[in-house]
């Protein structure tokens, strides 16, 4: 066996970012190198971070991670709402695939629900749906499915035929609301749309704040009420943000969409503060929910200790209250106090080992504060469907060219609501916290936290990924399922970042605890050793024997 | 069964369901999945073969996504792409791009191209494209082959047994000779070892065997001590190119012996390979069919180690019959699998109750209960159906054990029976991949985990608590 794969760290030397960059544009046709020439950096000067090129056309053939628009909207911001229907309308294979394949978790609220999400509904399109229409086929599932389960809403989701045959999902869902007396309504989330999960993000958020946002005004009474968007829970981690919040005394009203309910979403208008966890893909919830009803958003990062602590205070700034400031600190000390000793006792193990992420659109960046860590070394990382100010921070975005993908999405105007609008006297404190330096509306992005000479990649291929390995020699990758193999069998370990691998969760401090531990056994395992058997050491003969029949 | 029974996740609210009907119109928690991830799977089993999906990238993800949490094996699928505009236009573009970036990253030795539902409903003009993408090849370039399959139409045993098919009329040439060694097999969805274990009974007759697909090491494959572009393995191009010249065709599945036309019948018709329709070699008398061809093949008498091997399954079933006798089972997945279940089944005294399948199969019914040993008026065949339609028919039947893909879970607790998983997916579960059922030494097998499953049963509700049975 070759010393190619399973060399001892100290003996490799890995390449410099500028060297690593040129290898893996070998080999790319002329016109494909010019558009990944754009897509890959390396990070010379972190602090005013390179343009990248990102959001931009898949490269057709590349074998991208990137899903769909479909993908983005029903599997990802919708989905997880566990107490309307679902309902995709097309042919079987996407609302099949997206059956369960997601680590969003829930909970029914009271013993005479339902939870949904073990049910995948389709319309099961067959061919002369395609060729005569789906539309009285839809309306007929909607009828069939409210007759059966009395939902409080039943959501549609559009696929790549939907909109080519021109079947009109919205004015089907306007006339079954209109019938049973339900909230019902649909996305044109069509496959095609856009460049990846990206626009399905889009189309989900103006979809919600249409439909949901603003439907129920019931007072929450209670003193520090903020929503958490942008969360979906995969493995737990908003239950174990909860939690947290929940000790400091800080009530979530709506946590977007991880666990939620949809009364929680009609209410969570009643909110002093928005939270924002993954930048990508709800950033537009939080600007819409701000110009309509005045309720400020900041960024937070609830993954790893640095990202959890500076969170929780910054929301007890926002408040302002000596008792709330207080008690967050109580509640740090105290789950410091747990991890603490987690941590001291795997870093001796997991110091300079080397890591790099690709996934996602958030949480590329935000994970690398779980390595730091544990004292370990991102050389690379990369998102699969983020844009611009998800690299290089929101300040780009004035200057990001809007493309004719991005411009087929649509961006809602949204008005000041008449009647309640600063309704808490949010827009006041938001004003009187900026004076004295408190950000709002901020993300830094994620090349700003990256070491120089680092790797940028967006939209990583399988095949630079795979020299990407055999150049640096990591121990370990923050992947997805589709690279999970093919790294593994190279010898490095993977954690999947998407669904973490069955695990979780890895948010706040008891999810930190879980994903030390976890990388401390991956980076650590034996079991490659095992590739090598003892005869490649010591032959025991040299011929061949020749096949024997029984 | 001392477990927490209806766990919150599959809770139901009271007065609805379970008690409420199966949805009529729409489906709901189908039983199958889409033909494009058929394709793919025999794209896999043909060496250096890197499949290409014409579409929407999320189709290749999703299946792909699919496929690797089954095999637990990675899955390369490339994607045209498409866009808006290519969705308006036309996809020519990203078609003839996405090659030529295939072709240079990973020179494979084919490109096996599927279309799906977005490139079919838009009308496009494969051929014109293949044929654009042929003017800019280079000489050595991999050849391409095409197959349509839009979701919109079957299910993935469809796209599994058209790819099969248009393969061997792309790849085959008209043969007048014959070599008497080698025979063909071309398997149903089976298992990678199943694979195997096919190859091997071919080769107790001295038979080499070119499967089609064969994806037993690109499906399941070891650690790589060197790397590989592409997953090693699967059938090359050249052997595929001389299954013209075997000494006959073994086609797998009962519902492609039905069938009008067929791989099979292809090869018999332009080159005189002679056709050996089958079943899905599980258990005795389907095994028995499946190795007098192979015999008939070779022109030789049954080896002993087969003869041995099925002595040892009857040997077992002598054992073990009285376990399994008069109990019922529900059977869902792929309709070529839940034939040879129903046939196996009944072979052992358990009655197949259920047969269901998502796929719409005409003459399901005839086809299910002519497999079945014994009086069939206590058999329900059920095709183009989804899990709605098949809990509630288990509900009203109660059938003491459910066979199929991890899809039956939530049922198989709600019941409280237990859950034997087979067929696609399976992801709630280790080693799906090396699920033997084929030959006696896969019935073997089954009939092992069936008497085990009964007496575990037996067992845990046991009044007395015995540790000896």
């Amino acid at each position: 066996m070759s010393e190619e794969t399973h060399p001892s760290p100290s003996a490799h030397v890995p390449p410099t970012g500028a060297e690593a960059r040129e290898k893996l544009l070998e080999n790319y046709p002329k016109k494909t190198l010019r558009k990944r020439s754009k897509q890959m950096l390396v990070n010379e000067t972190p602090e005013t971070p390179a343009q990248i090129g990102a959001n931009s056309r898949t490269v057709p053939g590349i074998i991208t991670q990137r899903g769909c628009s479909y993908a983005g909207c029903k599997g990802v911001v919708i989905g997880p709402i566990y107490d309307i229907l679902h309902i995709t309308h097309g042919p079987i294979g996407c609302g099949y695939y997206s059956w369960l394949s997601r680590r969003n978790k829930t909970r029914i609220r009271e013993d005479n629900e339902t939870n949904y999400l073990q049910y995948s509904m389709s319309t099961d399109m067959q061919e002369n749906h395609i060729v005569f229409g789906g539309e009285k086929q839809l309306a007929q599932a909607i009828e069939e499915a409210y007759e059966e389960f009395k939902p409080k809403a039943i959501s549609v989701y559009a696929t790549c035929p939907v909109g080519l045959i021109g079947d009109d999902i919205h004015s089907v869902c306007a006339e079954a609301k209109k019938k049973l007396g339900i909230n019902v309504f649909g996305f044109s989330c069509e496959g095609y749309k856009g460049v990846s999960q990206s626009a399905g993000h889009h189309i989900a958020n103006n979809g919600v704040f249409k439909n949901m946002i603003g439907l129920d005004d019931t007072e929450q009474d209670y003193p520090y009420t903020i929503n958490v968007l942008g969360e979906y829970n995969i493995g737990g981690d908003a239950w174990e943000i909860d939690r947290v919040l929940n000790l400091c005394g800080i009530k979530v009203i709506g946590t977007l969409s991880g666990g939620v309910s949809y009364d929680e979403i009609c209410n969570c208008h009643q909110a002093n503060l928005n939270v924002v966890m993954c930048h990508r893909s709800i950033n537009y919830m939080a600007e819409m929910m701000e110009t309509k009803f005045g309720i400020p958003w900041f960024k937070v990062n609830f993954i790893g200790l640095e990202g959890t602590k500076k969170s929780l205070r910054k929301i007890a700034q926002y408040f302002g209250d000596k008792t709330l400031i207080d008690r967050v600190e109580e509640v740090i000390a105290a789950e410091m106090a747990e991890v603490r000793p987690v941590l001291e006792d795997v870093k001796p193990r997991t110091s300079g080992k080397k890591a790099a992420l690709f996934v996602g659109g958030s949480r590329a960046h935000h994970y690398q504060d779980l390595f730091t860590d544990m004292d370990m070394e991102v050389f690379a990382a990369g998102y699969e469907f983020a844009h611009r100010d998800d690299y290089e921070g929101r300040d780009v975005l004035p200057n990001i060219k809007v493309d004719a993908d991005t411009r087929n999405i649509e961006d809602l105007t949204i008005e000041q609501d008449e009647t309640r609008f600063n309704l808490r006297q949010t827009v006041d404190r938001k004003k009187s916290l900026e004076d004295s330096g408190f950000e709002f509306s901020d993300y830094e992005g994620m090349m700003r936290q990256m070491k120089k000479d680092t790797l940028v990649i967006d939209d990583i291929s399988h095949h630079e990924l795979e020299k990407l390995i055999e150049m640096y020699k990591p121990d370990i990758i923050g992947s997805g399922v589709k690279d999970k193999y093919v790294i593994e069998k190279m010898g490095i370990p993977c954690k999947q970042l998407h669904s973490y691998d069955y695990g979780g969760p890895y948010a706040g401090f008891k999810g930190a605890i879980n994903f030390y531990e976890e990388i401390d056994r991956m980076t650590s395992s034996k079991v490659w050793q095992l590739n090598r058997a003892p005869w490649d050491e010591e032959p025991v003969a040299k011929e061949e024997p020749a096949a024997v029949s029984a | 069964m001392n477990r927490q029974t209806i766990a919150p996740d599959y809770r139901t609210a009271a007065g609805l369901c379970p008690q409420g009907e199966a949805p009529e119109i729409a489906t709901r928690n189908a039983c199958k999945v889409c033909s494009p991830l058929g394709a793919a799977m025999v794209f896999k089993g043909i060496r250096g073969c890197l499949p290409f999906l014409h579409g929407s990238q999320g189709c290749a993800t999703y299946i792909r996504r699919y496929l690797i949490s089954h095999f637990r094996e990675p899955v390369d699928i490339a994607s045209s792409s498409f866009t808006e505009d290519d969705a308006i236009f036309g996809g020519a573009k990203n078609f003839t791009a996405g090659l030529l970036n295939v072709q240079q990253q990973y020179q494979p030795e084919l490109i096996g191209v599927a279309t799906t539902c977005l490139s079919e409903t838009i009308g496009e003009n494969m051929l014109g494209m293949i044929q654009a993408y042929k003017k800019e090849q280079q000489p050595g370039d991999a050849p391409l082959i095409h197959v349509s399959t839009p979701a919109y139409n079957g299910t993935h045993s469809d796209g599994f047994a058209t790819a099969v098919q248009e393969v061997i009329r792309a790849l085959v040439p008209a043969s007048a000779e014959t070599r008497a060694n080698r025979v063909n097999i071309l398997p149903a969805m089976m298992s990678c070892a199943d694979l195997r274990h096919l190859r091997e009974m071919a080769a107790a007759f001295d038979l080499e065997a070119t499967l089609l697909p064969d994806y037993s090491d690109t499906l399941e494959g070891t650690g790589w001590d060197q790397y590989h572009r592409m997953s090693p393995g699967g059938t090359s191009v050249e052997e595929i190119s001389q299954m013209g010249e075997a000494a006959g065709t073994l086609e797998l599945g009962h519902l492609r012996a039905e069938k009008r036309t067929s791989a099979s019948g292809d090869l018999q018709e332009r080159s005189g390979v002679p056709r050996h329709a089958l079943g899905w070699p599980m258990g005795i008398r389907l095994t028995d069919e499946f190795v007098t061809s192979l015999a008939t093949c070779a022109n030789k008498v049954m080896p002993d180690s087969l003869r041995r091997a099925r002595g040892r399954v009857v040997d077992a079933y002598v054992d073990g019959h009285k376990y399994l006798s008069g109990r019922t089972a529900a059977v869902y997945g792929e309709p070529d699998l839940v034939v040879a279940l129903a046939a196996f089944l009944s072979e052992v005294g358990i009655r197949p109750i259920l047969c269901a399948t998502g796929a719409k199969v005409r003459d399901w019914q005839k086809l299910v209960t002519s497999q079945v040993e014994g009086n069939t008026e206590d058999i329900q065949a059920l095709q183009g159906v989804d899990h709605a339609r098949v809990s509630q028919c288990c509900r009203d039947h109660k059938p003491d054990l459910l066979v199929g893909s991890s899809k039956g879970y939530p049922l198989a607790r709600e019941l409280e029976i237990p859950l034997l998983r087979l067929g696609f997916p399976i992801h709630d579960r280790f080693g799906a991949q090396r699920q033997l059922t084929v030959g006696y030494e896969g019935t073997l097998s089954l009939f092992d985990q069936l008497v085990n499953i009964f007496l575990d049963e037996k067992q845990e509700t046991s009044l007395t608590g015995n540790s000896y049975q």
